[in-house]
This record gives C-alpha cells, structure tokens and sequence, in this order.
C-alpha cells in the first residue's frame, strides 16, 4: 500500500495539470504567429491557398485556446488550493508578471473573438489582418509574463528574507532576475517552432495520404521554412541557457550531463546509463563538449555534483529529459534544412512516401521536446518550489 | 485614500463585471439547453448563439482577473482560501471543464448530442452555486482554526439557512440577468419571437430574485449581526436599488425600452453589490482577515495599480470595440450580413 501523502498527490495533481496545459499553452504562443504569416503571404501573391491556410488554422486554434482557457483557469485556482503557502509568499513577490499575463491574456481574447467573426466585414483583407497583431502580440505577452514567474522561481531575487518575514520587496527586480532573459528567450523560440512543425506535420499527413494537392505542398514548405529559422534560433538560445545554468545553477547542468566530477576539458555525455559502480557505461561521449557549452572555452572548468550536498541534488533522471529534448531539437533542426534543400535542388525524395511520414513525425516529436523540456525544469528543482526558499 | 481600499475596489469592480457577463453567458447556455427540452429550439438557439459565439472567452479571464488580483493585493487571502475553498472550487474547476469542452467540441463542429447539450446547460447553473459558496463563508462562523490552520467546517456549512439562501440567489439571478439581456438583444435584432419568450422567462425570474435578496439579508439578522448592522446604516443603497429593479420590471411589463430595462437591471445589481461589499468591509473573512493585515507590501501595491491603469487603458478600448462589432452593430445582431466559412 502507498502511504498517503498530500505533498506527493499534491504534487502529481498540478504536474499532470500543467503537463497538459503546456501543450496548449504552447501552441496558443505560437499559432496566431503562423496565422499571420500566412495571411500576409495570401495577401501579398494574391493567393487564396494561404488565406485558406489562415482561416482553416485559425478554426482549429479557437479549440486550443477554449482548452487552454479551461486548463490555465484550472491552474491558477489549484496553485491557490494546493500550495496556499507558495501562493502567499508569491503573492508578495511575483505577483506583478501573474497580473500583467492576465491583462495580456484578455487582450488576446478579445482580438481573437473579434478576428474569427469578422472574416467577411472588410472589403480590405489587411485591416482584418491588422486584427491579428493584438492576438500574436498578447499570446507571446503572456508567455513572457508567466515565464518571468517560472524563472523567479529558478532565481527568486527582489525581496530580503528577515526573520522569515518578506522585505524590502522590489518587484521589477522580481520579474527581471537573472534567469528571465534566457528562460523567457527559450520558451518563445520553441513555442513558434513546435508550432511551426505541428501544422507542418498536419500538411504532411495529407500528403502521406496521398492528397496531393498543391495547398499542402505550400502549407508544409512554409511551415517547415519557419521551423528552420526557429530551431536555428532555439540553438542559439540553448547555448545562452548552458551558460546561464553553468553560472547559477550548477547543480542542475551538472545533473543533466551525468557530470560527477569537477574538471577541466569536460566532455559531454549523451545518453548511456549506470552500472553498479556509478559509473556511466554506453554514453556518446563528445570531447570538451561540456566546457564549450557552460563557459565557451573547451578547456573551462565544469563543477561536477560532487560539489553539492547529496540531499540537495536534482534526480539523475533528468539527463535523460534533457538528452532526449536536445537530440529531438537537432533532429528537427536537421530535417527541416533537409527538406528545404531537397525542395530547392528538386530532390525525388520529397515524393518519397516514407520521408513523408518522417515529415509527419516532427509535430509530435517536437511536443515530446516541450514535455521533456518541462520534465527537466521542473524535477531539476524539486526539493522546492524555489531555489533556495 | 489607501491602497488597500483602491486594491479591493478594483477588484469588486472587476468581480461585478465577471458576475454579469458570467451571468448572461450561464443563463444563455442554460436557456438554450432548456430549449432543446421545450421545443423552443428553432425561435431561441440562433439569437443565443449569435450573441454567445465571440464573447464566451472574454467571461472566464474576468474570474482569473479576479483571483489574480486577490493574491497579488491580498496574499494572506490566498492562503486563507486557498487552504478552505480546495473542495468547493475544485468542483467548480470541474464544471468549468465540461463548459469549455462543450465551446471547443462546439466550434470544432461536432454533431450536437443532446445529452452533452443539456450537461452543459446545467453545469452553468451549478458554476455561480459552487462559487457562491465563497460569499457564504466570507460571513464568518464556517471557518475554525486548527492551530495556525484554517479548516472548513462542511457540516455547519451545509445546514446552514444562509448558504441555501445565497445559492439560491446566485442561480435565479443568473436566470433573471441573462433572460433580461437576452430580451433586449432580441429587440435590437427585430426578433420578436424571441423576444416575447425571454420577456416571459425575465418576467418570471425577477420575483425570486428580489425574495431571495431580501432572505439573505433576513438571514445575515441571525448570522452575522455586525454585517447586518452596517447593511442599516446605508439602507437607502439597498432602497435605491429596489427602485431601480421595479423601473427594469416595469419597462418590461409595458413591452418598452428593453435596452434601458437591462441597464437599469446593471445599475440595481450595481448598488445591491456594492453595498453589500461596502458593508461588509473592513472584513475578508469574518472575523479573522481584514483587507489591512492581508494587505501586499505598499512596494507590489504600488506596481499592481500601475499595471492596473495602464493596462484597463488598452482594455477598455478593446471592449468596446467587441461591443460596438457584436453588440450595438444591427447588421451583424440580425444576421443580415453573409457568413461563410
């Protein structure tokens, strides 16, 4: 029999509400970016695929956002239910980005009511467009706002703690700690590519199906070009946060490479596992890797776990959520050139039907990332809501 | 003036806000399953649909707006709550489910079950009775505390007249707001059908509203003599506002002035709900939180109302622009204009 215990359901509760959340959450940043762009597109060669594009896009998104409306109003009430203390102390602190997300959540609510009933109002399709502006603009708000709450918690700053009571509160400083530029910069990068690749992914699917109609072919060229550009973005933004981990929170690079001991010209290990020793048998291991990646200075030291008290380590489990979000971003990185390549030299192998279906993949790989991704931030800290509180 | 008063005033103004729109959109869903029942279907589901279809989504942000806020201004209420309401609200939490999965399925446009119709109709219902339940504590005397805890006492909660009796004024309020609104945007939309069949519902509602308003206050005469002591000595708000629900009643009698009628139904709930906040202050939970010790420091207090003002100045354009397209616009209220998709 399990023994019950509150924190643990507690704890299951909200991490299963928020796993499923950030799905939505993610492709709701992400999709009026799309949107727009194919609209703009539509307008400016005239072509009505795109405009098509827009509105068929644009039908499926008010379904996540209706979900999405469901689950975030679900989170907001269980924080308060479940974590009175946490939400007190939040309260005090990190409120002012929590209150600004819903302003800017309400300010895309209202363009998107407006945009999808207005389709047919204008005889000038760019002021319809102009709607859309509001709607790409309070989406990716309130993933800066929210994330500034999640990066507080990685770095929480902006208050004295004086007898356990809360001081000296400065809440700008609250909302710009030290983790928000990276966090924030690659929460928006992967959510404009996860969506990219799940309307990709949809495109390709029709075309695996063998509808092969040129609206597909446009729809998934453009989505895979976008892709691209973000995976390539999302590297950079994932060399930034190596070193900004390297820098404040050691311990959960450290935990992340498997990397025990501090040293110099540390390498980085992918994947593996544990024998009885401890020791890590079957990783890929690339040479100087890791300095590069946490210092840009293959020589750099590393600081290894050993280095931290053994009851404040993040589980060992998270070097696998992060090699696999990483191998999953650069598989994508890497089949969304190809494709372009293959478009562009007119390669036979876009009509290939088992590439399609790799095509069809990417969608789905790229959610597994964003859990992955989510896995890692979290269990990387579980000993606590926040760093260090 | 201090900040905590500004604070818990934006956030009774925005608590207002979400009761009557989350009204009007309950009732609407609860109207419109009722008319699948009634065999009223073909006069009332466009008119309903029409007026629900771009605005359902804007309802649920004014609720987070609202609870937002509460941490933000009053983080020892988020702990007191936070701790009591776990059941309560978590019920919500689940009929709020059911509602947006009904939206989602609807405008995916699945086939219509009937079964999901009506689940979804009475769910709406059920929302304002469960949240309710947070006014009735408010009151004090459902609360204990258990060392530095609070914990919620179901028993006397559940047996208590005056739960029943806000419960029941949260439900046939929405009924009478919602059949009210629904009355005068048919007679903007010249569908007189409608129009004569949600007169008749507003009709039938309004008188259980105002009994069951003056049962609560009868009631709070037992429960919390302090509260209702406060409500006599600003008796003529609440007198004001009788006046103002007997003009709505009239006009509606008369067949007249139906946009009026539902404004002057705004001003009534207006002045009932902001004399009972009024009398009910300086207390967030009787008698243990007052808005002063549950107060953010003054540092937070200061950025929240900025935030406040900048924001409410890109908002309130934007609402109105949502009402100038959908709901003082006559082409698109009638449905002349096309509509493909």
């Amino acid at each position: 029999m399990m023994e019950y215990d509150p924190v643990f359901f507690s704890r299951t509760l909200t991490g299963l509400t928020l796993a499923f959340h950030i799905l939505y959450a993610t492709i709701g940043v992400g999709i009026p970016l799309m949107i727009a762009i194919a609209q703009w597109i539509g307008i400016k060669k005239n072509d009505e695929h795109y405009i098509l594009l827009a509105r068929r896009w644009t039908r499926g998104f008010v379904i996540t956002v209706a979900v999405g409306v469901v689950t975030g109003t679900a989170i907001g009430l269980q924080l308060s239910l479940l974590w009175p203390n946490f939400m007190e102390l939040a309260g005090h602190v990190i409120s002012l980005p929590l209150f600004l997300e819903t302003f800017a959540f309400f300010f895309e609510a209202i363009f998107l009511g407006i945009y999808l009933y207005t389709w047919d109002r204008f005889e000038n399709q760019k002021k319809h467009m102009l709607l859309l502006i509001p709607v790409a603009i309070g989406a990716s708000f309130s993933a800066f706002f929210i994330t500034m709450v999640n990066a507080f918690m990685n770095t929480p700053q902006g208050f004295d703690l004086v007898n356990g009571a809360l001081v000296n509160v400065d809440p700008i400083a609250a909302m710009f700690n030290p983790a928000t530029p990276t966090k924030v910069a690659h929460v928006l990068t992967t959510a404009y590519m996860t969506s990219a690749f799940v309307l990709a992914s949809i495109a390709a699917f029709h075309l695996f199906k063998g509808r092969d109609h040129i609206y597909h072919k446009k729809s998934l060229y453009l989505m895979m070009k976008v892709g691209l550009i973000f995976s390539i973005a999302t590297v950079i933004v994932g060399d930034f946060s190596g070193k900004f981990l390297a820098e404040y929170q050691p311990e959960k690079l450290a935990a992340a490479e498997w990397h025990f001991e501090t040293e110099e010209g540390a390498p980085l290990m992918m994947f593996g596992w544990l024998d009885e020793n401890g020791e890590v048998q079957g990783a890929i291991k690339i040479p100087y890797a890791l300095s590069i990646l946490a210092h840009s200075d293959p020589f750099a030291e590393v600081k290894g776990l050993n280095e931290f008290p053994e009851d404040e380590l993040p589980p060992l489990i998270v070097h696998y959520f992060f090699d696999l979000m990483v191998t999953i971003g650069m598989w994508l990185t890497f089949i969304s050139a190809f494709y372009w390549l293959a478009v562009k030299r007119k390669w036979k192998v876009i009509k290939n039907k088992l590439f399609n279906f790799i095509l069809v993949l990417s969608g789905p790989l790229a959610f597994i990332a964003i859990e992955m991704g989510w896995f890692y931030a979290e269990f990387g800290r579980q000993h606590g809501f926040s760093v260090g509180l | 003036m201090d900040l905590a008063i500004i604070g818990v005033s934006v956030l009774w103004l925005f608590l207002f806000g979400y009761i009557i729109i989350a009204s009007i959109d309950f009732g609407a869903g609860f109207f419109s399953a009722y008319s699948e029942i009634a065999n009223t279907k073909h006069v009332l589901h466009h008119i309903i649909q029409r007026y629900l279809s771009p605005v359902w989504e804007v309802t649920n942000v004014f609720l987070v707006f609202f609870f937002v806020g509460m941490v933000g201004f009053f983080p020892s209420a988020a702990f007191y709550y936070g701790t009591v309401l776990l059941v309560p609200v978590s019920i919500s939490i689940v009929l709020l489910a059911i509602r947006g999965s009904y939206y989602a399925f609807q405008t995916y446009g699945a086939k219509d079950s009937k079964f999901y119709v009506l689940l979804y109709g009475v769910a709406g219902l059920l929302i304002p009775a469960s949240l309710s339940i947070v006014l009735t504590i408010s009151e004090g005397g459902f609360v204990e505390m258990v060392g530095e805890n609070p914990v919620l006492l179901y028993k006397e909660l559940f047996f208590s007249p005056l739960t029943w009796s806000i419960v029941i004024l949260s439900v046939v309020s929405v009924l009478y707001i919602s059949a009210t609104f629904l009355t005068a945007y048919a007679d903007v939309a010249e569908d007189f059908k409608a129009r004569e069949i949600l007169r008749k519902y507003s009709l039938a509602w309004s008188g259980p509203t105002i009994l069951s308003a003056g049962l609560i206050i009868w009631q709070l005469r037992q429960h919390n003599e302090l509260h209702f002591a406060n409500i006599m000595d600003i008796w003529w708000v609440f007198a004001l506002s009788g006046v103002f629900f007997a003009i709505t009643v009239l006009f509606l009698w008369r067949r007249k002035y139906y946009s009026l009628a539902f404004w002057s139904l705004i001003i009534q709930f207006g002045l009932a709900f902001f004399g009972y906040g009024v009398s009910h202050y300086p207390y967030l939970l009787y008698p243990y939180l007052t808005i002063y010790d549950g107060f953010t420091n003054d540092a937070m207090a200061q950025a929240l109302i900025i935030a406040f003002i900048a924001g409410f100045a890109l908002l309130v354009p934007s609402i109105l622009l949502l009402a100038r397209l959908f709901l003082f616009n006559r082409t698109y209220v009638k449905g002349e204009e096309q509509r493909r998709y």
